[in-house]
């Protein structure tokens, strides 16, 4: 029988990972989930509980999916506390990808938005030379950043992590690295992934040293693939459009940076 | 010569007979406008209370065989904030889905759109999801018509009715309906429904029961269509499972002035207009027919 892709796949939490204190990766046994394009995104189901557009975390393991995540409200806690052999629902996967360039790339994210990004690692050429910049608020907030080493362990490669308040890595906004990096260094491509706020930062300084920028963004959303609207961004349904767009496209959009939509489809301010 | 897809229902002037649905992809006026470029003739707005709603936690959209499952639950900005939102509009052809229990609420909510450009309004008498709004108030005639009347008196522009299958004859709400004065019929909305998941042996949706939408119900809505349009003389959108120009043009021959559009966005997004009007359009040239009135229901001749 065909697999309805709209349906959730009801699969089994095989193996977590933890993380950070408040991070975990669980990890599921998909073919289809395994292999999706960096930037796509599945509709979780969490039984019981509610439904949350998650981006799909790679496994090092063939044949794995996996799923990131920071406990922060009440599903999220609640998908955070799920133990193995506890069954979650999985649509999709649904949205566009990352345009894979090749050349000096520079990747940009923050908390569980480095998930898409690890997953574009995956996709490189041994001939690319990546620097990847990791921002987190503190050091015990720090994650990926060895899987990051790992994955680039054939390229020329650099992994910059930076906190706010210089307890790892260097100190300030990774986006304070970033200005830093560009003073200095032309990039084939820049990606970005994380806090709206930081994500408007990079595509700016990209953008005004004219290198190719795409960000994957995020909205609230409940169908997930372009029926209900409750993620319009301006003209666009990140759903569907998204997630990742041009920061040629994203400079132009009124709301990229500045609002988001609420469940009521109200917009509120970042 | 090429047709002229322009069409009417009642009052209401469209350029092309394909209506985007209302509760898709209808909170924004730049997605309307976006729309309304991709070949929509109109754009119905999600449904609109007079206070802001969240509607239900999700699941609240799942897909199933030949269609989707949804309790989304109505959520919406409120119509106080949507008229605002939507105040600067001149050129895009927005009709006002307006969702209530008493005529107090859509007469408040009429008010807000008293400066606003818009079509027309389409009143929510169908929803199969949310109590006491929607098809609670669609199942009862007498509240059916002291609303439309309300409605009528205080709107400057034409009012239709969508109406739902429930638990009462569905055709009494449209009897209602057009003894008080509306101005055109929208059938149908999406069909009370649920699925279930057999390995965690839970509802699919948070609300369990939802409305069934799609391929799956586009029989039963041209039905619909066929029997108001025989029993009523009101002009009729169909709407239920418009997946591409066949079903568009069997809804016209059924009776119908104009579709609406909405599931089968999820598949063709937006290119599914225009894609629709065009095949209509080589549809009317191939038999023969200039313009859209010209085959409106012309299968009750059989």
């Amino acid at each position: 029988m065909q697999r309805n892709f709209n349906k959730p796949l009801v699969v089994k939490i095989e193996k977590i990972i933890e993380e950070t204190p408040t991070v975990r990766t669980l990890v599921f046994s998909d073919e289809v989930f395994a292999n999706v394009l960096p930037g796509q995104f599945a509709m979780v189901w969490i039984p019981g509980v509610n439904e949350l557009p998650m981006s799909v975390m790679i496994s090092l393991e063939k044949g794995k999916g996996a799923l990131t995540v920071r406990k922060h409200g009440v599903a999220s806690t609640s998908l955070y506390n799920f133990k193995v052999g506890d069954y979650i629902g999985m649509r999709g996967p649904y949205g566009n990808s990352f345009t894979i360039k090749q050349g000096k790339l520079l990747l940009v994210g923050g908390g569980t938005g480095l998930v898409p990004l690890m997953r574009l690692l995956t996709f490189l050429k041994k001939t690319d030379e990546v620097i990847v910049l990791i921002g987190a608020k503190t050091k015990e907030e720090v994650f990926f950043e060895k899987l990051a080493n790992q994955l680039l362990e054939h390229n020329k490669h650099e992994i910059i992590v930076v906190t706010e308040d210089g307890t790892y890595g260097k100190s300030g906004l990774v986006t304070d690295e970033m200005e830093n990096l560009l003073s200095e260094k032309k990039f084939d491509a820049v990606y970005t992934c994380g806090p709206e706020k930081m994500m408007h930062k990079v595509v700016q300084l990209a953008h005004a040293k004219k290198f190719h920028v795409q960000a994957s963004l995020e909205r609230m959303m409940k169908c997930g693939m372009g029926i209900c609207g409750s993620c319009c961004a301006d003209e666009v349904l990140v759903c569907r459009d998204g997630t990742v767009f041009d920061g040629d496209y994203l400079l132009s959009n009124k709301e990229f940076g500045y609002t988001h939509r609420n469940k009521a489809g109200i917009l509120e301010n970042y | 010569m090429k047709p002229d897809i322009s069409t009417k229902v009642g009052q209401i002037e469209l350029e092309r007979p394909t209506m985007l649905a209302s509760g898709i992809l209808g909170i924004s006026l730049e997605v309307f406008a976006r729309l309304y470029k991709d070949g929509a003739g109109a754009l119905v707005t999600k449904s609109l209370s007079k206070e802001p709603w969240d509607g239900y936690p999700n699941p609240t959209i799942v897909g199933v065989k030949s269609g989707y499952l949804n309790a989304v639950g109505l959520s919406n900005p409120g119509a106080p904030y949507f008229a605002k939102m939507i105040e600067s509009n001149t050129t895009v052809p927005i009709i006002v889905s307006l969702v209530g229990s008493l005529e107090e609420d859509f007469v408040f909510m009429i008010k807000q759109f008293e400066n606003v450009k818009i079509l027309g309004y389409e009143l929510n008498l169908s929803c199969p999801h949310v109590e006491k709004v929607g098809l609670d108030v669609g199942d009862d005639p007498d509240l059916v018509k002291k609303i439309v009347k309300s409605v009528k008196s205080h709107s400057k522009v034409p009012v239709i009715a969508k109406v739902g299958l429930g638990s009462s004859d569905y055709l009494e709400t449209v009897s209602a309906a057009c003894e008080s004065g509306i101005d055109g019929i929208t059938a149908i909305n999406t069909i009370r429904a649920m699925g279930i998941d057999v390995e965690t042996t839970r509802p699919l949706l948070s609300n369990k029961i939802g409305g069934l939408s799609g391929s799956a119900i586009k029989p039963i809505a041209v039905r619909c269509v066929y029997e108001i349009s025989s029993k009523f003389d009101i002009p009729i959108i169909g709407c239920g499972g418009v997946s591409d120009w066949e079903d568009a043009v069997e809804f016209i021959l059924a009776g119908a002035s104009a579709v609406q559009i909405g599931s089968a966005i999820g598949e063709k997004w937006t290119g599914i207009f225009s894609e629709i009007n065009n095949g209509i359009s080589k549809y009317m040239e191939k038999k023969g027919i200039s313009k859209i009135n010209e085959m409106i229901g012309i299968a009750k001749k059989f």
